[in-house]
Order: C-alpha cells, then sequence, then structure tokens
C-alpha cells in the first residue's frame, strides 16, 4: 500500500474533491500562491486556477463569513484558520451564521461549509498558537467537528466533510502533518459519526481521538508488555461522536480512559464520561478516567510545555488506576 | 434585464412595508409578536429603491431591521407574518422570528440580530457570484451603527482585492441602538471607501427615486466587473431601537425632524403631481390593508410550530446510505 503524509492525504483530498465537484473552492490565509503555512495545499493553485483558490488577507471574521454567504450561493467553500486560536476572530461567522442558518431558516437551505485548521501543542508555540479548542464547537448545535488521526482518515474524513451539506470545523494536528501511513488505492470512504477500533483489547478501553490515538496506542503497547489488553478507540469525529461504539466497548472492558490534548475540565472527555455514566454505570467497574493537559494556557518553554502537554505515560498511569480501583 | 419600476409600483412597494409594520407594531402591542421587534419605519425608500434595481436572482443580506428588506426583493406576505408571529406557516418555520426573516428563493440571505453579521454572508454570495460566472451583484444592507464592527473593514478590503460584485448599502439614520453616530464612527463613509478604492455615492435615503437611480448605478457598475461599490443612503429613524423602546437619549426635536422626513409622502406629492389621483392612492392602501389583514388572519389561524420538526432541522437529514 502506498504511504503518504499526513498534510499529503489532505492535499489529495482537496485536490480529489476540487477535480469532482467545480462548487468546491478554497480560500485562506497563504493557502494559494504559498501552498500553505504547512505546505498542506501547495499546488492546488496551479492545479485548479486563482478563481478557485485564493490567498486572502488576514482576515478571519471575513474568510469564515464569507464561507457561509458562498455556501449559501451555491460554493462548498473550503477554508482554512491558520490556526486553530485565530478561530476566535471567526466565531460569529461559524456560531450564529454557519451554525444555525439551516435551523432559523426553517430548513430552507444547508451551508456546505468546512473550516480546516490546525490544533495542538508540541512545536514551543507558545500560548495563542497550541491550543486544542475543538470542545468549543462541538458545544455548538449545527455543527459538526471531525478530528483525523492518521493519514487514511484524513482524506477519507475531509472527502467526507467536504461532501456534507453542514458546516464542519475540520481540525489538523500540527505534529501529525509529517507523520506518515498507508493510503490504500484507490482511497477509503468513512462516514462522520462512525468511530474506529485502533487496537482491540478486553482489559480496559481508551477513548481518544486526533494525535492522542497514537499515544494511546503506544500506552497500549507498555500495557500489553505488564499482560494488560488495552482496546484503543479513535472517535474520528467529536460531533456527532460515536456513543454507540464507546458503549460496546466499555460495556466488554468494563473500564474506560478518555485521552486527549485538551485541557481536561469540560471537555470532550468530561461529556463522554457524562454519557457512559448515564447510559452504562452499571457496567462500569471502576470511575471514568480522564487525561488532558494540564489547566493552563500552553507554555512556551521546552520544559513547561513537555509538563503540561499529556503523553503516553499519563495514559498508561490512567489506565493502571481504573484496573488498580477494586 | 428587468424594467425599471414605476414611481407609482415603488410607492405601493413602500406603502406595502409601512402597514405591514405598523401592523407588527400593534400586533406586537397586542402580545401577538413575541421577542424584539425592530421597526423600519421611514426607511422603506431605501430597501424599495435598492431591489428595484436588482434582478431575482441577486442575493442580498439584511440586519436587525430587516423586514423593509425581505418584503422589498419579494418575500410574501403570508410567510412574514406567520414567522414573525411564531407560526409553522412562517417563512422560516417560526424558528427565526423578526430579527431572522429570510427566503432563499427570492435571494433573501437572511435578516441578522448580530451588527454587521450580514456582510461576510454578502461577500461571500458575491464571490459565489463571481466564481460561478454568474451576471448577478449581491448586497449588503447594514445601518451606521455596523461600521465600526471589524468586519466591515474586513469586508471592504476582501471585496475590493478580490473586484467583488458587491454593494454595500448603508442606512444611515444617525443611531447606533442607543447613541449617535458621530459618538460611534471617528471617519467617514465616504472617506473609508476612499481609503479602499471602493467608490461612494451619498443619497437621499428618503427619495426611492433617487435611492432607485443610485442603486442601478453601482449595481450596474458591480455587473460591469468594476468592483464593489458603497451606496450611502441618509435615512431617519422614526422608532426606537426597538418596539418600547421609551428613547429618553433622543432630544424631542431630532425625534421631530425624523418624523418630518417621510419617503411615502414625497413620493405621494410627486405621484399627484404627475396627475396621480387621490383615489388611485387610496386604492393602493385599500389593496395593501386587505392583503395584510388576510395574511395576518391566516397566521393567526395557523399551527404552531413543532418541536419534533425543529429537533429534526437541527443538521440536514440525508438518506442512511449518505
Amino acid at each position: 500500500m502506498p504511504e503518504i503524509r499526513f498534510s499529503g492525504a489532505i492535499n489529495r483530498a482537496l485536490a480529489d474533491a476540487m477535480a469532482a465537484d467545480d462548487a468546491v473552492v478554497l480560500f485562506g490565509e497563504d493557502v494559494a500562491a504559498p501552498g500553505g503555512p504547512f505546505a498542506v495545499t501547495r499546488g492546488l493553485q496551479g492545479k485548479f486556477g486563482p478563481q478557485r483558490v485564493r490567498d486572502t488577507p488576514i482576515s478571519e471574521a471575513a474568510i469564515a463569513g464569507a464561507a457561509v454567504g458562498a455556501a449559501l450561493s451555491g460554493l462548498k467553500p473550503v477554508v482554512e484558520i491558520m490556526f486553530m486560536d485565530f478561530m476566535t476572530f471567526a466565531m460569529d461567522a461559524l456560531v450564529n451564521q454557519a451554525a444555525k442558518a439551516r435551523f432559523m431558516f426553517g430548513g430552507q437551505c444547508s451551508v456546505p461549509m468546512v473550516v480546516r485548521t490546525p490544533h495542538g501543542g508540541g512545536l514551543n508555540a507558545g500560548p495563542q498558537h497550541s491550543q486544542c479548542l475543538e470542545a468549543w464547537f462541538a458545544h455548538v448545535p449545527g455543527l459538526k467537528v471531525v478530528v483525523p488521526g492518521n493519514p487514511a482518515d484524513a482524506y477519507a474524513l475531509l472527502r467526507a466533510a467536504i461532501d456534507d451539506p453542514d458546516p464542519v470545523v475540520f481540525v489538523e494536528h500540527k505534529g501529525l502533518y509529517n507523520t506518515k501511513g498507508d493510503l490504500p488505492e484507490p482511497p477509503p470512504a468513512a462516514r462522520i459519526g462512525e468511530a474506529r477500533i485502533a487496537r482491540a483489547g478486553r482489559d480496559a478501553t481508551i477513548v481518544s481521538y486526533g494525535a492522542a490515538v497514537a499515544w494511546s496506542l503506544r500506552a497500549a503497547e507498555t500495557l500489553a508488555k505488564e499482560g494488560v489488553e488495552t482496546e484503543v478507540v479513535d472517535l474520528r469525529s467529536l460531533q456527532p461522536w460515536d456513543e454507540a461504539a464507546v458503549l460496546e466497548s466499555v460495556g466488554r472492558t468494563r473500564r474506560l480512559v478518555v485521552a486527549h490534548e485538551a485541557v481536561t475540565p469540560f471537555g470532550v472527555g468530561a461529556e463522554i464520561a457524562a454519557r457512559v455514566s448515564e447510559m452504562a454505570f452499571g457496567r462500569l467497574a471502576a470511575p471514568v478516567a480522564r487525561v488532558g493537559a494540564a489547566f493552563m494556557p500552553v507554555p512556551f518553554a521546552r520544559a513547561l510545555e513537555r509538563a503540561c502537554l499529556p503523553g503516553d505515560a499519563d495514559i498508561a498511569a490512567a489506565v493502571r488506576r481504573t484496573l488498580a480501583h477494586a | 434585464m428587468t424594467p425599471a419600476p414605476s414611481l407609482l409600483a415603488l410607492y405601493a412597494s413602500m406603502v406595502t412595508i409601512r402597514r405591514a409594520e405598523e401592523r407588527l407594531s400593534k400586533l406586537f402591542s397586542e402580545g401577538e409578536v413575541p421577542g424584539f421587534l425592530h421597526l423600519s419605519i421611514g426607511q422603506e425608500a431605501v430597501p424599495v429603491g435598492v431591489c428595484a434595481a436588482l434582478e431575482p436572482a441577486d442575493t442580498v443580506a439584511s440586519t436587525h431591521r430587516g423586514h423593509g428588506h425581505a418584503l422589498a426583493k419579494g418575500m410574501a406576505l403570508e410567510g412574514f407574518f406567520a414567522e414573525i408571529m411564531g407560526r409553522a406557516s412562517g417563512v422560516c418555520a417560526g424558528r427565526g422570528g423578526s430579527i431572522h426573516v429570510a427566503d432563499m428563493r427570492v435571494g433573501m440571505l437572511g435578516a441578522n440580530g448580530i451588527v454587521g453579521g450580514g456582510l461576510p454572508l454578502a461577500t461571500g454570495s458575491a464571490l459565489a457570484h463571481q466564481v460561478k460566472g454568474r451576471p448577478n451583484v449581491a448586497v449588503a444592507f447594514f445601518g451606521d451603527g455596523a461600521m465600526a464592527e471589524g468586519a466591515f473593514h474586513e469586508c471592504l478590503n476582501l471585496a475590493r482585492l478580490w473586484r467583488l460584485p458587491l454593494l454595500f448599502v448603508c442606512e444611515n439614520n444617525g443611531w447606533g441602538e442607543f447613541s449617535p453616530l458621530e459618538r460611534q464612527f471617528a471617519a467617514s463613509l465616504a472617506a473609508l471607501g476612499a481609503a479602499f478604492g471602493v467608490p461612494h455615492e451619498a443619497i437621499d435615503g428618503t427619495d426611492v427615486e433617487a435611492v432607485a437611480a443610485g442603486a442601478r448605478r453601482r449595481a450596474d457598475a458591480a455587473r460591469r466587473g468594476e468592483g464593489p461599490q458603497i451606496l450611502e443612503c441618509r435615512t431617519p429613524r422614526w422608532r426606537g431601537h426597538y418596539e418600547g423602546d421609551p428613547q429618553k437619549y433622543r432630544e424631542p426635536a431630532d425625534l421631530n425632524s425624523a418624523r418630518g422626513q417621510d419617503a411615502l409622502a414625497l413620493a405621494a406629492a410627486r405621484l399627484s403631481a404627475q396627475g396621480v389621483g387621490a383615489e388611485r392612492l387610496a386604492e393602493i392602501e385599500r389593496s395593501i390593508g386587505e392583503r395584510i389583514e388576510t395574511a395576518v388572519a391566516a397566521a393567526r389561524a395557523a399551527a404552531e410550530p413543532s418541536f419534533e420538526l425543529a429537533a429534526a432541522g437541527v443538521y440536514t437529514q440525508r438518506a442512511a446510505h449518505a
């Protein structure tokens, strides 16, 4: 199977979607001539021309808002917000306009748009270039939130997001861009809202998404050496999230750890823990454990950032805690 | 291209908006309209004049004071009243109300609860016209209060860079909610347009023929590929920011001066001078009054919206295989 980088899989998905549908257009800061701040959109303006692939000024409110208006007028815009931290400037367009247009106009229209944005730390990029804010968007009725964890999923889920009639926030971990994985030929399809069992196991379940899936798999490797077989569920999308898959796994393993890079309080892990306790309280052999970043802005210095962000050791420790529970 | 409507047709369209809003005001005071109500009484010449210069496939994005834009762009009175009265038969199925009336079939992309919220939507709609190679323009209606919003400046810049077929139509009524323009905006719209190289034309927003002519000049330029255009319409605000606003922040002289500027009276006087008889205008009034009462009666008789349908409408429902 051909190997491809995560960034290359996104580029291929964009190219294939644009070739398949003239209504797909791409715009954002430095995505066209420069090829994207992380080189994700390299070559697309050359392939599809300056009408359909455009550099914008540094104007996140206009980028996101114009995407909504374009989606209401016959295009399928895919826009990029250079860092997820800059989504703060795009919030009105996403939260008040895109998320609500279909509902508040009585179903007259859909808003087929995708906002691609990189999240995550690990680059010592500091408090305003490292955040994982996906839970904000998962909290808004009308938005979908997708976070792929490997190149094949990045391809398949981005194609699904572009085909989706509703607005999708598509979150790419910066640390994944250069990672490689298989991309079968023809590339796979995926449905938004379906999780994937990344590793099967019977003793405990780790639910994760994005870059934290790889950390969870490493934690599972470590635990396997201790005789613990851990299942790893890759959510792939957060809104909607695959509740049935999580409940099915937890029903078998009876122990659950939710692991993500975002801070823990009021996060994705909190929602999943709450739902599992509502739906499967009797099956749980231990309290649900959460692993996430320390509740602080992501700090700059190497030692500080390392200490702030979670990793496979934290996840393995959390699994051991749930196993230690009588 | 659609021929320019006659002054009589423009007058009738303005009367429709005025009487519809007066009816809404009464319904609101009697408890039949829930929520907030922002009326555009006194400003009718702007939506009517601008929409007279538009084609059916042109698009408009509106404001919280958007009833006139909706009706002038072609929204039917039945769906309009039913929506604002919160009925299932409303144009938005009772989920949006006054501040979110929208009708995609006539290119009306919605009133908007967020000041300045419609500006990026119109910008994106203009982008779609351009990318698709359509001969259409998008119109962003906005109030003077929105000139201080960052999104407005971003859109002016982006629209000029991309030469989008976009009309920025400012309804300058001198008031941003409860504060006068001079305490909210340090520049002028003309200067701002000049800074971005966007042509600016100021007109008397109570003269529907002047608005229609100005809008046609601006729309034609945008259709010719000359990029975005600004039409600034000076218009009075007769009512409060919202219905029930005691307007204690306004001097009586300011309010009286506003109410002395009447687009309908101006058009009626001109029609009379052209020899249109009073009985013809009375006939228009009678006919519009009947249509409004029919719409109100239909709304009163209509069902309440279904919660289950609303809940199923948050996301697009697709076939299971999709």
